[in-house]
């Protein structure tokens, strides 16, 4: 599988989404947010960082990038799109995804492990996770997960919550929540299942010797 | 001519940092403040030559499209008339 990481002035996380992705076998390229074409690749992945510096809201001017128009392409012909943390936040103001990312209910930039439940694992992102909670770093500070009452409808209907913030045990409680995310909202997909977005940065968390590499089964998942 | 475009968030919508502003009103001695909400301001100019209709089509589109995101936002259109 051949995969693009994405780079746009301001992105941090893309140098480890490209180690993630080549440790797990994907054959990672960087694509510079310019660029129009990505017919060659099998996987896109919109790194975290702050793209655009944030202005205006975390991802709204990075969606109107050159290479944006591109990616809306290339997930409606079902190609696999993941956009983590502020790749997450460009792809709900892209539309590509329901819902808004907003300032944390605590007002503080969290960084620090968390559990996460898989609510779906019948997803080409989740499926060869193991019954257990994934410990997966988050780093954000608008991560609060918001959709309004019919748009949560619908995501449940069509079972598009893929993770939930959770206790180590995997019970999702309200103290395991650490933004204020509506129903513990860590990870959605798109109604086609394509594109995933996700607040944790499982491509943080790929070696133990960092702490944890629950978020390999994510990455495993796509060839699984 | 400038144009302000106000962006609130939606009244359902909680405002955590409106929340921490009034906390911080209140440890001052406002107690005449009931509640607080942080929005945004963005002032535009633009040429005088549009109609009115034109220009205001340009700027709820512009507001739409990139300035306020609906899901979570509501905007007002203000005309401030000639720049200063």
């Amino acid at each position: 599988m051949k995969s693009a990481v994405v780079v746009f002035p301001g992105s941090n996380c893309d140098h480890d989404m490209h180690h993630a992705l080549n440790m797990l076998g994907h054959d990672a390229e960087y694509v510079w947010h310019k660029t129009a074409d990505l017919s060659e690749y099998d996987l896109v992945a919109l790194p975290g960082g702050f793209s655009y510096g944030d202005y205006l809201r975390a991802g709204a001017i990075a969606r109107f990038s050159t290479i944006m128009k591109a990616v809306v392409g290339f997930a409606k012909s079902g190609k696999t799109v993941i956009g983590v943390c502020n790749g997450f936040q460009i792809l709900v103001e892209a539309g590509l995804l329901p819902g808004a990312l907003m300032r944390n209910a605590n007002l503080r930039f969290i960084c620090k492990q968390v559990y996460l439940k898989t609510e779906n694992s019948d997803t080409r992102f989740s499926r060869a996770i193991p019954d257990q909670a994934l410990q997966i770093p988050i780093a954000h500070g608008e991560g609060r997960y918001f959709i309004d009452p019919a748009g949560y409808e619908s995501l449940q209907e069509n079972n598009q919550i893929v993770f939930r913030y959770a206790t180590p045990g995997n019970d999702v409680t309200e103290a395991a929540n650490p933004n204020g995310s509506l129903d513990n909202i860590a990870g959605i997909v798109n109604r086609e299942g394509n594109v995933l977005g996700m607040m944790p940065h499982p491509e943080r968390a790929v070696e133990s010797l960092l702490g944890s590499d629950d978020g390999r089964w994510i990455f495993e998942s796509l060839t699984a | 001519m400038k144009v302000a475009v106000k962006i609130r968030l939606k009244k359902s919508i909680l405002d955590p940092q409106g929340k921490a502003v009034h906390h911080a009103l209140q440890n001052l001695g406002f107690d005449g403040i009931n509640d607080v909400r942080v929005g945004k301001l963005i002032e535009l100019e633009v040429p005088d030559d549009g109609t009115p209709e034109t220009i205001h089509n340009m700027v709820e589109e512009a507001s739409r499209k990139l300035l306020a995101n609906t899901v979570i936002e509501d905007f007002e259109i203000e005309y401030l008339g000639e720049k200063a």
